[in-house]
């Protein structure tokens, strides 16, 4: 809890620092009073936590991001060729696909990457299964063939 | 280079218009509405640059954040006070909303 | 090193202007709402990633830096929340997508939809 409300800090500070640009002491005052409101607020209503702030994802989450990258770059020239090609070399499928993770925020973070894929949207997530709209076959036969299921997994722990 | 960016932004904006004008359903529209506030916070920051002032950015993240939370309220009103005209259980295929 | 700063920049922009051109078209060509938004995913994530990076390029100071990175941050957390609300709101209200075939169909609407 107590870390959680340091990195909010941080963060806000961060934020304030980077928007304003200015250093005089009137426009500090004024932006530490503000962190410090909403640090109350976020306080009382009880969202500083794991959740809002999930610092144990820290160790491996940038190792993922970079791979994320490396797949979004792929699937962004995948979809932009079937876009000049046309109509008919698209196949647009409809699934539902198991995930295997527990937690809500690695479901949440599956799914999420699922749509910021270009080619694949996820719906919906029912218990644990996500539907997901694809615009050409292969994208669901390579995200049943588990690659980014795993690597969040393992992202999980 | 930078106008000539404008420019490609320009038309991409112009496409996501008659695409929202022609659009068969409501939520095309809905999603070339949100193409064009997505395509208008480029144009801003691009246009910061294209003057020499890059204070636009700061009307930029405005405009990305009100852009944000106009389609998500469009979008919760639709789901939850129905804008849809059709019974639920049938089968409403290339109708119009 | 000048030159090597701007061609790049030069190059970042006109990719990501391509890309912006061409997820237009796709939105304009492609059959049904879901198609289209695949076309719009392109512009959203790569598209503005590419000109947003660009303009990095040419920023003249730190402050115009840290905002444009605070732009294309907040640019990928709103385009998948923004599509998958959409597609989930149009799910839910009965817009069945077009899709190739048959089997698909059924297996789908064996599953709730």
């Amino acid at each position: 809890m107590k870390l959680h409300t340091v990195c909010l800090f941080l963060n806000l500070a961060a934020f304030w620092l980077l928007n304003s640009g200015h250093n005089t002491l009137l426009i500090l005052l004024l932006g530490l009073a503000s962190i410090l409101l909403v640090l109350v607020i976020s306080h009382k209503m009880d969202v500083v936590d794991h959740e809002s702030q999930p610092l144990y994802l820290t160790r491996n989450i940038f190792s993922y991001y970079l791979w994320l990258t490396k797949e979004i770059i792929k699937a962004n020239i995948v979809v932009v060729k079937h876009i000049w090609l046309g109509n008919q070399s698209i196949s647009p499928t409809l699934r539902t696909i198991k995930i295997s993770q527990k937690t809500d925020m690695g479901k949440v973070i599956y799914a999420n990457s699922i749509t910021l894929t270009p080619g694949t949207v996820a719906i919906d997530i029912i218990d644990d299964e996500v539907v997901v709209h694809a615009l050409l076959k292969q994208d669901i036969e390579s995200l049943l063939a588990g690659e980014m299921d795993r690597r969040v997994s393992q992202l999980e722990r | 280079m930078f106008i000539a960016a404008t420019l490609a932004i320009f038309v991409a904006m112009i496409l996501a218009i008659i695409r929202g004008i022609v659009g068969p359903t409501l939520y095309d529209r809905i999603l070339a509405v949100n193409m064009f506030g997505t395509k208008t916070v480029l144009l801003i920051s691009l246009l910061g640059f294209v003057m020499g002032r890059p204070e636009f950015l700061d009307i930029a993240i405005v405009y990305a954040l009100i852009n944000f939370i106009s389609v998500i309220g469009v979008l919760r009103y639709s789901d939850t006070n129905k804008l849809k005209h059709t019974p639920s259980n049938e089968k409403p295929l290339d109708k119009e909303y | 090193m000048d030159i090597i700063i701007n061609i790049s920049g030069a190059l970042f922009l006109l990719i990501g202007s391509f890309l912006c051109i061409s997820g237009g078209v796709g939105l304009l060509r492609f059959p049904d709402f879901y198609t289209r938004m695949h076309a719009v995913g392109v512009t959203d994530t790569l598209g503005a990633g590419m000109i947003l990076i660009g303009l990095m390029f040419y920023s003249p100071d730190f402050l115009t830096f840290s905002k444009l990175v605070i732009i294309l941050l907040l640019t990928l957390l709103i385009g998948p929340t923004t599509s998958h609300v959409l597609a989930k709101a149009a799910m839910h209200n009965n817009l069945m997508p077009k899709l190739q075939q048959e089997d698909n169909i059924k297996e789908t609407s064996s599953s709730n939809y």
